[in-house]
């Protein structure tokens, strides 16, 4: 599924042609890169591209849809196909989970609305974190690298994905991306999806877990109102619980509305910005990271 | 949502299941998608005509078989039609209820030449 939610302008800064829908993975890769950079493909992506690389290692998924048309005339027949219209993500997501897992990387998937402050949380955990483990980070935004920019200045190496039009990122936009972040042997990957409430839980990535982060000015009950991503995830970052004090969020109910969609779901109250409850976070991370490295 | 990325799906879908059985044109698709999963099916049908445009499934009729939500009470021990995703169960309002159909999204079989 290369040109994403078919609006034919998702970015990883990667470029497909038109008419060759041929997904086969296997090694021996052929885009044109428009750049140059230290590919280490230790799987390699074989197949046309809808996206150009560009010089700052983000992928740009730009390009009409493809269109096969063979003519010719038979009879009519009935195929049963029976395959899940998802079935293509999730291999890729197969893929992309058997790869961290053979580098022993724990693999983050942050969902959100947009302006729930997962970014500053993410530059927040870096700065927190980096010294304990080798942090990536794969940003998704519809434009601008402004968040790369943001989480590079922290030292860890981040690419950007532009969707274009698109809503979330898909598995194979992320196999993109690994193919072009430094290898990692341990260590973490955070992989800021697209704000949005919805589309992203529709798409596993090949992520370990799904974190879902809602903020305190969004409304208690915005599990209740977007239900399918808080099923989703595993964990819930309450986020910004420093302004509390000024507004008139219930934290109880709000918690009580997630658990009510996913009563696995663990939560957490955190502030980025004061950095409560952050410990816990990253305790949470920790437990799981060690189990990654865990043969 | 996404709408726009599922249909494209199930044209790449099509597009492999043309080559694998040597058909060139598709004239019906018919899906199955659950009534408590992610995809409106107005919204489906609407991307199709788009998406499918100048491909082997150019012109096809789309059959939305809409699949009604099912679960299983854990109280009761039997089986319970949902109305929602999380909803109770309708015996005994429980709401130990883990959804067994409901949230499907198949290509199910299509009509080719």
């Amino acid at each position: 599924m290369c040109s994403v939610c078919g609006c034919g302008t998702a970015t990883i800064e990667t470029t497909r042609k038109a008419g060759t829908p041929d997904h086969g993975h296997h090694h021996g890769h052929g885009h044109d890169h428009t750049h140059d950079h230290d590919h280490d493909h230790d799987h390699a992506h074989s197949h046309d591209h809808d996206h150009v690389h560009t010089p700052h290692g983000a992928l740009d998924y730009g390009a009409g849809a493809a269109g096969a048309h063979a003519p010719g005339l038979t009879q009519e027949r009935m195929v049963s196909i029976e395959r899940d219209i998802l079935s293509k993500n999730d291999g890729y997501a197969r893929e992309n989970r058997a790869r961290l897992a053979d580098r022993h990387v724990l693999a983050l998937n942050f969902v959100s609305s947009p302006g729930s402050g997962k970014t500053t949380l993410l530059v927040r955990a870096i700065e927190d974190l980096k010294d304990k483990f080798d942090i990536a980070v794969i940003e998704g935004d519809q434009q601008t690298s402004n968040d790369a920019a943001r989480i590079r200045a922290t030292g860890a190496p981040a690419i950007q994905i532009n969707t274009g039009k698109g809503c979330h990122l898909d598995a194979h936009m992320v196999g993109h991306a690994l193919d072009d972040l430094p290898r990692q042997e341990g260590g973490l990957l955070f992989i800021e999806n697209v704000g949005n409430l919805v589309c992203p839980a529709a798409f596993d990535l090949g992520e370990a877990h799904k974190v879902v982060v809602l903020s305190v000015t969004e409304g208690e009950d915005k599990p209740a109102k977007y239900p399918d991503m808080f099923a989703a995830a595993d964990l819930m970052l309450l986020n910004k619980s420093d302004l509390l004090p000024h507004l008139d969020f219930d934290v109880g109910a709000c918690l009580a509305a997630a658990l009510r969609v996913n009563p696995r779901l663990q939560t957490l109250v955190v502030s980025a910005r004061s950095g409560e409850g952050l410990a816990a976070f990253y305790a949470w991370i920790e437990a799981r990271a060690n189990g990654a490295k865990a043969p | 949502m996404h709408e726009m990325a599922l249909t494209e799906s199930i044209v790449d879908i099509l597009q492999e299941e043309a080559r694998r059985r040597a058909f060139s044109r598709v004239t019906l698709v018919r899906l199955e998608i659950g009534a408590l999963g992610h995809v409106d099916p107005r919204a489906l049908a609407f991307c199709f005509d788009a998406v499918s445009r100048g491909t082997i499934a150019d012109g096809a009729a789309l059959d939305i078989v809409s699949v009604p939500g099912q679960g299983w009470c854990f109280d009761c021990e039997k089986a319970t039609p949902l109305e929602e995703r999380f909803g109770a169960c309708a015996h005994c309002g429980g709401r130990r209820v883990q959804m067994t159909s409901g949230d499907e999204m198949r290509v199910k079989e299509m009509e080719v030449e």
